[in-house]
C-alpha cells in the first residue's frame, strides 16, 4: 500500500480509475445478470408460475437447507444463461449486411456501459471518490451518450436487411424523436435549480436542500416515462414487440451477439435507474440521518452509502420490470403524441415556471 | 340496411390521465403476484415429479399386450403392419416351421415386432383393426431416446411395456363356450 503514496498523482489517478472501472464493469455485468434472473422470477409471479428453480451446481448438495432454497430462487440461473449464450451457434444469415450487422450490438452495448462512467454510486471510500468520471458535465455527457444506443438498434434493423427487424427500426427511429426531447428537458430545471451540471453537486445540493423529487415532481414523472421507452421497455417496447414483429431489431440475431442486445438493454436500465436515483431521489443520501447525508468519513460509512444508492437503483429496477405487466403496448402514433404533445409543452412549462419561481424569490 | 350508432362516452379528464389504468394494472397484477408468492397458487406444474393426468381414451404409445395368463396375444396376423399408416410397424412372421404361440387357440406368434415410436402417430388404427385385441394405444405420452435405433421398440420391450390386458377375454370365452358345447347335456327326452 505504501507504494501508491510513491507514485506521481497521474499514475495514482490512472491506477485508481483502473480500478474503480474494473470493480464497476464487473458491478454491472453481475447486476445485468441478476436483473435478468429478477425479471424472470417477478414477471412469473406476476403470472401465477414459478420461474427458473432448477440450476443446480453440484456442490448444492453439500449444503443443507440454503443448498435448495437458492435452486429453488434459481440464484445459479444466470451462469447457465451465460454459458448458454457462448456456446450457441452464431448464426449470420447469408442476406445480411455484414459490417452494420456485426457492429450493431457493440453500439448498443457501449454507450449503455459509458452513461455508468459519471454516475457517482457512492461518496467516497478513503480520499477516493466513488465516481469513475467526475465530469463537470457530466449529465450533457449522459444524454449525448445514451442517444448513441438508438443507432444501434437503427443498425442493427438496416444491417439485418430483412422485413421485422427493419419495422423495429423504424419504429426505434420514432420513438427515439419522440421522447428524446422532452426527456432533455425535463431536466433543465434541475439545473436551474442547482446550478451546476456535475451529477456530485447535484447530490450535494439535494442532501442539502431535500430530494429533487419533492421540488420537481413533473420533470420526475416526464423522466421516468422518457426512460420506459429510452430503454426500450413496455409499455414503449415498440422496435422489440416480440408479438408483433417477432422480435424486432434483434429478429436476426443469435448467441452472443443477441446476449449482447440483451445486455445493452438491461445495462440501459441500469443506467437509467441510476440516472433516475442521481437527479431525483439524492444518489446515496438518505435524509434525516447527518451521518449519511454527507460525504462518508469512514471505509464503512462509505459502503453504507454504496449500498444505499444500490438499493433505491434496485426500487426502480424493480418498477421497470414491473411495469412491464401493468400496461399494454402503446401504438407509434400514440407515443409520438404523447411525446410531442405533451411532454414536451409540459417540460416547457415547467422549465418557465422554475425559472421564474428562482428569479422571483431568490434574490 | 340498418346501422346501429353505439354511444361512445367521451373519457373523462381523470381517464385520459391514463391514471385509472395503471392503477387498474397495478391492482391486477399486484393481487396475482400476492397470489403466488404468499399462496403458493402457481399454475406450474413441476413435470418430471408432477404429471399430468392422462384422461381415459387418451392415444399414446402403442403397445402389445399379455392376456390373463401371461401369454403373448398376437397371432402374427399383420394386419396391423398393413393398416398402420405411416408404416411403423414391422412385423417378422415366424415362416413355416417357426415359433409356435404360447397360448391354447392360436397357431402362431410373431419372430419380431416392431414399432418405429418415430413413425408412429398415436392413430389408433392398428388397436382398431387387431382381431385378437393385442395391440393397445396406452397412456405413455413421453416417449424418449437417446438416437434413432433406440426409438424402434422390439417385441420384448413392447409386450414388457404393454403388460397383462385381462379385460377382453375373447379365446377364453371361447374357449369356455366350446367346452360347454361339448358337454351339453343332449337330453333325449
Ligand atoms: S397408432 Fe397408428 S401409426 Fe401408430 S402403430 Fe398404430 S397404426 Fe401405426
Ligand atoms: S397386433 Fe393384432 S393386428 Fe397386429 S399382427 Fe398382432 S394380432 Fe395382428
Amino acid at each position: 500500500m505504501e507504494a501508491i503514496n510513491y507514485l506521481n498523482p497521474t499514475a495514482q489517478m490512472i491506477l485508481f480509475s483502473a480500478l474503480k472501472i474494473g470493480v464497476v464493469f464487473g458491478v454491472v455485468m453481475t447486476a445485468v445478470a441478476y436483473a435478468v434472473l429478477v425479471e424472470r422470477k417477478v414477471s412469473a409471479w406476476i403470472q401465477n408460475r414459478v420461474g427458473p428453480n432448477r440450476t443446480a451446481p453440484f456442490f448444492i448438495n453439500y449444503l443443507p437447507v440454503i443448498g435448495p432454497l437458492l435452486v429453488r430462487l434459481g440464484i445459479f440461473q444466470p451462469a447457465a444463461d451465460g454459458l448458454k449464450f457462448l456456446l450457441k451457434e452464431d448464426f449470420t444469415p447469408s442476406y445480411v449486411r455484414k459490417v452494420y450487422f456485426w457492429l450493431a450490438p457493440a453500439i448498443t452495448v457501449i454507450p449503455a456501459l459509458l452513461t455508468v462512467a459519471v454516475i457517482p454510486f457512492g461518496s467516497n471510500l478513503g480520499s477516493e471518490k466513488m465516481v469513475i468520471a467526475d465530469l463537470n458535465v457530466g449529465i450533457l455527457y449522459t444524454f449525448g451518450i445514451v442517444s448513441l444506443g438508438v443507432y444501434g438498434i437503427v443498425l442493427a434493423g438496416y444491417g439485418s436487411n430483412s422485413k421485422y427487424p427493419f419495422l423495429g427500426s423504424i419504429r426505434s427511429t420514432a420513438q427515439m424523436i419522440s421522447y428524446e426531447i422532452a426527456m432533455g428537458m425535463s431536466v433543465i430545471p434541475i439545473f436551474i435549480l442547482t446550478e451546476s451540471l456535475n451529477l456530485s453537486d447535484i447530490i450535494r445540493y439535494q442532501a442539502e436542500n431535500g430530494w429533487m423529487i419533492l421540488k420537481q415532481p413533473l420533470a420526475f414523472v416526464i423522466f421516468l416515462i422518457a426512460s420506459f421507452a429510452e430503454t426500450n421497455r413496455l409499455p414503449f417496447d415498440l422496435p422489440e414487440s416480440e408479438s408483433e414483429l417477432v422480435g424486432g431489431y434483434h429478429t436476426e440475431y443469435s448467441s452472443m451477439k443477441f446476449a449482447l442486445f440483451f445486455l445493452g438493454e438491461y445495462a440501459n436500465m441500469i443506467a437509467s435507474a441510476a440516472m433516475m436515483v442521481t437527479l431525483f431521489l439524492g444518489g446515496w443520501t438518505l435524509p434525516f440521518i447527518d451521518a449519511l447525508n454527507l460525504p462518508a468519513s469512514s471505509l464503512l460509512l462509505g459502503l453504507i452509502h454504496i449500498g444505499v444508492f444500490f438499493a433505491k437503483m434496485a426500487f426502480f429496477m424493480i418498477v421497470f420490470i414491473w411495469v412491464r405487466w401493468m400496461l399494454p403496448r402503446f401504438r407509434y402514433d400514440q407515443l409520438m403524441d404523447l411525446g410531442w404533445r405533451r411532454f414536451i409543452p409540459l417540460a416547457l412549462a415547467n422549465i418557465v415556471v422554475t425559472a421564474l419561481v428562482v428569479a422571483l424569490f431568490n434574490n | 340496411m340498418s346501422t346501429k350508432v353505439v354511444d361512445r362516452a367521451p373519457l373523462t379528464f381523470y381517464e385520459r390521465t391514463y391514471l385509472p389504468a395503471i392503477l387498474g394494472g397495478l391492482k391486477v397484477t399486484a393481487k396475482h403476484f400476492a397470489d403466488t408468492v404468499f399462496k403458493g397458487n402457481s399454475v406450474t406444474m413441476q413435470y418430471p415429479e408432477e404429471r399430468w393426468v392422462v384422461p381415459e381414451g387418451y392415444r399414446g404409445a402403442p403397445y402389445l399386450v399379455k392376456d390373463q395368463d401371461g401369454a403373448t396375444k398376437c397371432v402374427s396376423c399383420q394386419l396391423c403392419e398393413f393398416v398402420c399408416p405411416p408404416k411403423a410397424i414391422r412385423i417378422t412372421p415366424p415362416g413355416a416351421d417357426g415359433l409356435t404361440a404360447d397360448r391354447k387357440n392360436a397357431e402362431k406368434m410373431p419372430k419380431e415386432f416392431e414399432i418405429n415410436m418415430l413413425r408412429c402417430i398415436f392413430c389408433g388404427m392398428c388397436q382398431e383393426v387387431c382381431p385378437e385385441e393385442a395391440i393397445f394405444l396406452q397412456k405413455d405420452y413421453s416417449i424418449t431416446g437417446e438416437n434413432r435405433e433406440s426409438m424402434i421398440f422390439n417385441k420384448e420391450k413392447l409386450l414388457k411395456l404393454g403388460g397383462t390386458h385381462a379385460g377382453i377375454q375373447k379365446w377364453k370365452n371361447k374357449l369356455e363356450e366350446a367346452q360347454a358345447q361339448e358337454t351339453f347335456p343332449v337330453d333325449a327326452q
